[in-house]
């Protein structure tokens, strides 16, 4: 397999992890287990369902996209195709 | 002339003066600054234009209300319109970057090398933008007619005025730094509000925590369970449990994750920066921005709608409504946002005070007559125009709150009217009509659209059309629908041919307009409609504003099969998108 084509596997492998995980806090645990989840509580009052659906996917969004970009920058070196 | 109108002209004014300097400062020489800011824009500032462009009047000044009244079921908006940027950042911006042209259409047309794709996306930019800039204009007059006390059209036509200074001499380059001014006045706006109601409420100062603390009352109970047990009580719904499917609200999130990801305001964002990295970091940066204001809203909104209960119920549950507002000693707020009809009472009892009480409401007064709701119309916008009012905040932050509306709603008009007018210029005139127009000319062109764009979208939001409600719907179904998918496959899969491409666009497009419109009348005419839009009605439950995921869903699997049985790709082609995958090689500043 060609450096070319390792590279967009490993992104590919990347992305499809990151997009697990952005699945599993919104739609997982905001939408389809929020009532398991309700039953407990965090941060004194918050449920916990309705605490991921209003509060915590979106944390969690932020620190993906910071995560991805900064994997990705790691794999641009390693597979010299970053830009300078 | 009031203090507080004395104020509201003061920071009104300074904004306004402060953006016309921007505009002077920053006005665009060529195409490349026009569309794309010369491609030179730090991705944290970036990121904060991003979040203006993308926080619009609607998530300034209609999202709490919309969590203060639907509770937990208004997650959708809160996920649906931050998860989107997750898409956005590992499956578009870093690979549109590298392609370094200048608007969603020309990616298009070039991948699928079909004048028709890309004719089917500039007519799908240009309906959901127009759309969309409807609203803004609303919430601009809206600001300017309650602050300010001046009539509707005249606020219209002094926000025109200032988009058109800055927009028609600036293209993206003025747009992009006004941005990031109105960021800061927007979520300065927005935040200090948030914190003072946090702090009296629970005595902390962060909303994000506030919400989830204890009451300041020295009861010892948590707000929340404090919300749902007075929502209750009171004959409403609960706060924190789910009211609608499970379903929908899955189909809807979904809806709106990948309709942001799809919006060409927002994708067009990310063309303004110098490096496929910084495409990367600007997602991020712009979440980051959005964030702020994204996990207050949860907060301002479940406190506005405690402390309206409060004012009006003072605690107090029938039988015993002796405590209940008095309508000779209504506070100042209410009377004003009666004068705008936002707000609505009728004394049904006559009893000299208002009941405010939901419809599962079973408490009977001293005659023992069931007490009915008095409160007939409560606009869920109040619960942030009128929250620091309702909360007894100073005035200048009342004044606040008033640029920071028209700030958002400015941003977002901008962004969305240079979409547009790069559409027009670059996509139809440079691209089609006249290809062998120079830079000078196409300029011209460019602001010649983009003043005939702000004219339009003015005349819209005088003579709003009926629909104007329904459109958000349609915005994010045409974007989901249509472009996202478009884009991912032009990227993610190089089998995929223009016959594929554009079928799949015109499949994806084609049943999400018909399911709208099934319910919401044929292009939204009044009586048109097919079916009741209810639940009932909708095929398993998906509501008309859900559909946009199915619609992706279909453009996808026609895409894809249609390509598999037609001829792959030329040679050229298969290479432009193993070039783009890779960020190496993109090109800096460039006129093209």
């Amino acid at each position: 397999m060609s450096d070319a084509q390792k590279y967009w596997q490993a992104n590919i492998r990347l992305v499809i992890g990151c997009l697990v995980v952005w699945f599993a806090v919104s739609f997982g645990a905001g939408i389809l287990f929020v009532h398991q989840l309700n039953t407990i509580t965090i941060f004194g009052g918050y449920p916990l369902g309705f605490w991921f659906a209003q509060q915590g996917s979106i944390y969690t969004f932020v620190a993906l996209i910071f995560f991805y970009a900064w994997r990705m920058g790691q794999l641009d070196r390693k597979f010299n195709v970053d830009e300078d | 002339m009031t203090n507080l109108q004395m104020w509201t002209y003061g920071v009104v004014g300074a904004t306004f003066a402060l953006y016309i300097f921007i505009a002077i400062k920053a006005r665009a020489s060529t195409t490349g600054e026009f569309y794309v800011a010369g491609k030179g824009v730090h991705p944290v500032l970036n990121g904060m234009a991003t979040g203006a462009d993308w926080m619009s009047a609607a998530s300034f000044i209609s999202m709490a209300g919309l969590i203060a009244f639907k509770g937990y079921d208004a997650s959708v908006y809160l996920m649906g319109w931050t998860g989107g940027y997750c898409l956005l950042a590992m499956l578009l911006a870093p690979y549109l970057r590298k392609y370094g042209k200048f608007t969603v259409p020309e990616f298009i047309g070039d991948r699928f090398y079909s004048q028709t794709a890309r004719v089917v996306a500039v007519i799908c930019l240009i309906v959901a933008s127009l759309t969309y800039v409807i609203g803004q204009m609303k919430g601009i007059g809206v600001a300017f007619s309650r602050f300010l006390e001046i009539p509707f059209n005249y606020g219209l036509f002094l926000g025109m005025g200032i988009v058109f200074i800055y927009a028609v001499l600036g293209g993206m380059k003025g747009v992009t730094y006004t941005q990031i001014a109105q960021y800061c006045v927007l979520i300065f706006a927005y935040t200090v509000p948030a914190i003072f109601i946090s702090l009296q409420l629970t005595g902390v100062a962060l909303p994000q925590l506030g919400l989830g603390s204890v009451m300041a009352d020295g009861s010892g109970v948590f707000l929340m369970d404090k919300l749902d047990k007075t929502l209750l009580d009171l004959g409403f719904n609960a706060y924190t449990t789910q009211k609608g499917s499970t379903l929908n609200m899955f189909l809807l999130t979904m809806s709106l994750m990948i309709g942001t990801a799809g919006l060409p305001h927002v994708i067009t964002r990310f063309f303004t920066v110098p490096k496929v990295r910084d495409a990367r970091a600007t997602a991020g940066w712009s979440l980051v921005f959005i964030a702020i204001l994204y996990t207050t809203a949860p907060a301002v909104g479940a406190m506005a709608r405690m402390n309206l209960i409060d004012t009006i119920q003072a605690e107090s549950i029938a039988p015993d409504t002796s405590q209940n507002l008095k309508i000779d000693a209504l506070p100042a707020w209410f009377t004003n946002w009666e004068k705008t009809g936002l707000l609505k009472y009728e004394d049904k009892n006559g009893d000299g005070r208002i009941q405010y009480v939901g419809k599962n409401y079973t408490g009977v007064d001293a005659n023992g007559k069931v007490i009915e709701n008095e409160m007939i119309k409560v606009d869920r916008d109040i619960m942030v125009l009128a929250n620091p009012e309702i909360a007894k905040l100073p005035n200048w932050v009342i004044a606040l709150v008033a640029a920071g509306g028209i700030a958002a709603a400015l941003s977002t008009a901008a962004g969305l009217l240079l979409a547009i007018s790069s559409a027009i210029s670059h996509d139809i005139v440079k691209g089609i009509i006249a290809k062998d127009i120079d830079d000078k000319t196409e300029l011209m062109a460019g602001r010649i659209a983009m003043a005939g764009a702000i004219v339009v979208a003015g005349y819209l939001g005088l003579n709003p059309p009926g629909f104007a409600a329904q459109v958000v719907a349609l915005a994010f179904g045409l974007a989901a629908s249509s472009i996202f998918p478009a884009l991912m496959m032009g990227i993610f899969a190089k089998r995929v041919n223009n016959v594929g491409a554009v079928l799949g666009m015109l499949s994806g497009l084609g049943t999400t307009l018909v399911y709208i419109f099934w319910f919401k009348g044929w292009f939204f005419i009044p009586g048109t409609t097919m079916a009741a839009d209810t639940a009932a009605n909708w095929i398993m439950g998906i509501s008309p504003g859900s559909f946009g995921a199915i619609g992706a869903l279909i453009n996808f699997a026609v895409a894809i099969t249609v390509s598999s049985f037609t001829a792959p790709p030329p040679e050229h082609i298969q290479h432009l998108v193993e070039d783009i995958r890779v960020p190496m090689g993109s090109k800096g500043a460039v006129d093209h």
